[in-house]
């Protein structure tokens, strides 16, 4: 019996992305630098610099350019890997579209992290929440662990002959791109008998010419092609949870699906968060369940394909919830609780509140959660920004 | 008979480019020069169109299509993704117009260069946005009437000179640069296969009349080419690895015939006509010292 | 199964002579088959074939000969406007 992991040891985020990307045999790496990016870029170039790693980098002199070239050489059939933040991944913004289009499961990192002006490189997911609708899933993680192991399950889900969609993989900047934590090296054989190698069926083949991403007309299939992208992202539903179970079951991991829940089968209010303000949650449902309050978390992990169905099973048995906003959505309240609302209407009637917190990498602490708790609790339906100061 | 140029023929009739178009040309005598071991990638140009609405394609090697700035860094990942699984004997060619070369696409044309990759950057060059209706570009010369520099009541044309782009890959000392124009198409076969011999970046900007946007009958493309090169406006060189050779084999025209063939010039007097006759003039002595100072002709 | 953008039509399959307003026509009498119409046909709508007796002499009748596919010919006339021997005439189409 194989040891389902080579070696425990204490890694960055970065570090655990990158060695997810080995792990997963990436063949291409073409980035651009942005902090806090970079040091997994750097950590790949490393690898390959020491033998440890048989692909091709090539640093190129934009985002843009960064993901059009792994958009090419992924259409060449070769598994392809890019990571970027913030500006970086809004530069990508045109690209993001074209590579969903011509449907590449490309898997990409992201480090969540403010858009200016000012400048800020902290934690904010306004950068991800800003390409929601660009055809990529989405996936949040909250722990280095986490972050490693999505890049070898995107991949795996991503491939999927009925998903056949990019994915991008987060992880909250400083929170978990620099700070280290215990990760399991995953066992490079069994990764190889859970991945196998890309075999994209409509690769770039000379010897069967054809035109990729040619133009079409409102009489052609354009309209067939995007409905076919959103009937995927729901196949990919199910091929997620599959993925998930899969590799919990080989890797002795218990990862959730498109969530993870924690104390809510007996809760009468809910906790909603995406990354690791989901941890800081965690905390203070123990302490607040300590003094008498039964509340529970549900922890967002997939944003694309949004958990609905999940989300409303939960909150059926709940008195009230709020969800928590790491991002900006100018003009109406936090993107997820958008989502979460939208989902429940019609179905339950039950109050929700919007929370917006941590913008720009402010630290979101336990007494932050736990106002919130208390907001949640007295049924409100409002949008609440927390922890701002007051500027004179 | 031996034909002066390859018979094989990459591009398929039946395509929908306008009468008498020159980048349509420009495609089937590169891909002559290629032949069909050969992946073309194309940004936002006439040439996303040319090929026709989806499921038609037009071209018997694949083209995959790109936004607009994205050809440098998509010729990158291709040749890469080839090479990686040892397909190294394809020839990898970027195809873009002047406003997706020497505008939004410059920065990643020359990174790309940079770069090194063993690549083909072809720039079919028709001095302006012709898809999108002929607005003006940066490739766009000096008194040309664009839909964005229109001749109104107060008189208004392109009132700077041309942006070269293959004169910026020599300062970039990109290993191969040359010139070619539509009515030449023995030279540019032959410029292709120079540049083949290369390993690393070639970038080769072709002159590409456009009969819609210069205004012109369609019938006088190759006409309106070969006065290009003989009135200098257009200047046909090489730069093989350092060497620069110019062709000098032409019998010289006067700018005015170049000019008075086409009506996106026909609003211009005397003195803009001197005006550009006086460019086409220190332009050609600057060539003709770049001669000297990158050293001797290239062997054929 | 998803559906992916690719096209895979060549447009051989796709005609383009109803573009055509003026027709083309080489006097194969007159013609010297140098093939600079061939060389210089945007639309690639002329084919190269074997020998026509319609030849100013002997020796040119057993050259190949350029033809005019009117199934792709969209008429721009630069076949006419570049023969040397002037032998390519360039008539409206006659819409019946």
């Amino acid at each position: 019996m194989k040891s389902v992991s080579e070696f425990r040891t204490i890694m960055t985020g970065n570090d655990a992305v990158a060695y997810g990307a080995k792990l997963a045999r990436v063949k291409f790496i073409s980035a651009y630098p942005i902090t806090p990016q970079t040091t997994i870029v750097e950590k790949l170039a490393s690898m390959i610099a020491n033998d440890e790693l048989d692909a091709k980098y090539v640093e190129v002199e934009s985002e843009h350019s960064a993901l059009a070239a792994v958009f090419a050489s992924e259409l060449t059939g070769v598994r392809s890997y890019t990571a970027t933040s913030s500006h970086g991944l809004l530069y990508m913004h045109e690209m993001l579209h074209w590579v969903a289009g011509q449907r590449l499961p490309i898997v990409m990192s992201v480090v969540n992290r403010a858009i200016g002006p000012p400048w800020n490189i902290w934690a904010d997911q306004s950068d991800t929440i800003n390409q929601r609708d660009t055809g990529w899933m989405q996936v949040y993680s909250e722990s280095n662990q986490e972050a490693m192991d999505t890049i070898i399950m995107g991949y795996k889900i991503a491939e999927n002959a009925d998903v056949m969609l990019p994915l991008m993989s987060m992880e909250d900047a400083f929170i978990l791109s620099h700070t280290s934590e215990p990760v399991s090296m995953r066992n490079q054989d069994l990764i190889n008998e859970y991945l196998p190698d890309l075999d994209l069926k409509f690769r770039i083949d000379p010897e069967n010419p054809m035109g990729y991403g040619s133009y079409d007309t409102p009489d052609g299939s354009f309209m067939e092609l995007k409905k076919d992208m959103v009937d995927s992202m729901g196949k990919a539903r199910k091929v997620i949870m599959q993925e998930t179970e899969k590799f919990n079951e080989i890797f002795e991991t218990n990862y959730g699906g498109l969530v993870e829940r924690y104390r809510m089968d007996d809760a009468d209010y809910a906790i909603i968060a995406m990354g690791t303000v989901a941890s800081t949650a965690r905390f203070v449902v123990d302490k607040l369940r300590g003094k008498g309050m039964n509340v529970g978390l549900i922890r967002i992990r997939y944003f694309r394909p949004f958990p609905y169905d999940e989300i409303l099973a939960d909150l059926k048995n709940v008195k009230s919830a709020g969800i928590i906003d790491r991002s900006v959505s100018f003009g109406y309240a936090g993107a997820t609780y958008s989502e979460v609302v939208s989902g429940l209407y019609g179905r339950i009637n039950i109050p929700v509140s919007s929370f917006i917190t941590g913008i720009g990498g402010r630290d979101v602490r336990s007494e932050d959660i736990e106002n919130i708790a208390e907001t949640i609790r007295k049924g409100s339906n409002g949008t609440y920004w927390i922890n701002v100061k007051r500027v004179i | 008979m031996p034909t002066s140029i390859p018979k094989q023929e990459l591009m398929a009739p039946g395509h929908t480019a306008c009468h008498g178009c020159g980048a349509t040309l420009a495609m089937r005598y590169v891909l002559k020069a290629l032949g069909e071991k050969t992946v073309v990638s194309v940004p936002a140009s006439c040439w996303a169109v040319i090929p026709g609405a989806m499921p038609f394609r037009t071209l018997d090697v694949p083209m995959v299509y790109t936004p607009f700035a994205a050809t440098g860094a998509s010729i990158s990942g291709l040749r890469e993704g080839l090479d990686i699984q040892g397909k190294t004997d394809y020839n990898v060619v970027g195809f873009a117009g002047d406003g997706g070369t020497a505008d939004i696409g410059l920065q990643g044309l020359s990174g790309a260069m940079e770069r090194g990759h063993n690549v083909f950057y072809i720039m079919y060059d028709n001095e302006g946005y012709m898809n999108t209706g002929v607005q003006r570009s940066g490739s766009t010369p000096y008194g040309a009437r664009t839909t964005t520099t229109p001749v109104g009541k107060e008189r208004d044309f392109k009132k700077e000179n041309k942006k070269i782009v293959a004169d910026m890959m020599i300062a970039q000392n990109v290993p191969y640069v040359a010139t070619a124009t539509v009515a030449y198409p023995e030279d540019l076969i032959k410029k292709i296969e120079h540049a083949k011999a290369v390993n690393g970046p070639k970038f080769i900007q072709i002159l590409a009349p456009c009969p819609t946007g210069w205004y012109y009958p369609p019938e006088k493309t190759i006409e309106i080419s070969r006065l290009a090169v003989q009135s200098r406006m257009f200047p046909l060189y090489e730069f093989v690895e350092g060497r620069f050779y110019l062709n000098k084999s032409f019998k010289p025209v006067d700018v005015s015939e170049y000019v008075k063939a086409q009506d996106r010039f026909k609003h211009l007097n005397e003195d803009e006509i001197e005006n550009l006759r006086r460019y086409v003039e220190e332009r050609w002595n600057q060539l003709l010292e770049w001669e000297k100072l990158y050293s001797s002709p290239i062997k054929a | 199964m998803v559906l992916v953008p690719v096209s895979t039509v060549s447009t051989r399959n796709h005609p383009t002579d109803s573009w055509r307003i003026q027709r083309p026509t080489i006097q194969y009498d007159k013609c010297i088959r140098c093939m600079i119409c061939w060389k210089y046909c945007p639309d690639n709508a002329i084919n190269i074939e074997n020998g026509d007796e319609r030849a100013p002499n002997d020796r040119v009748a057993k050259m190949e000969y350029p033809v005019i596919d009117y199934n792709f010919c969209k008429g721009c006339g630069i076949c006419a406007n570049e023969c040397p021997e002037k032998c390519i005439d360039m008539e409206f189409e006659v819409i019946e």
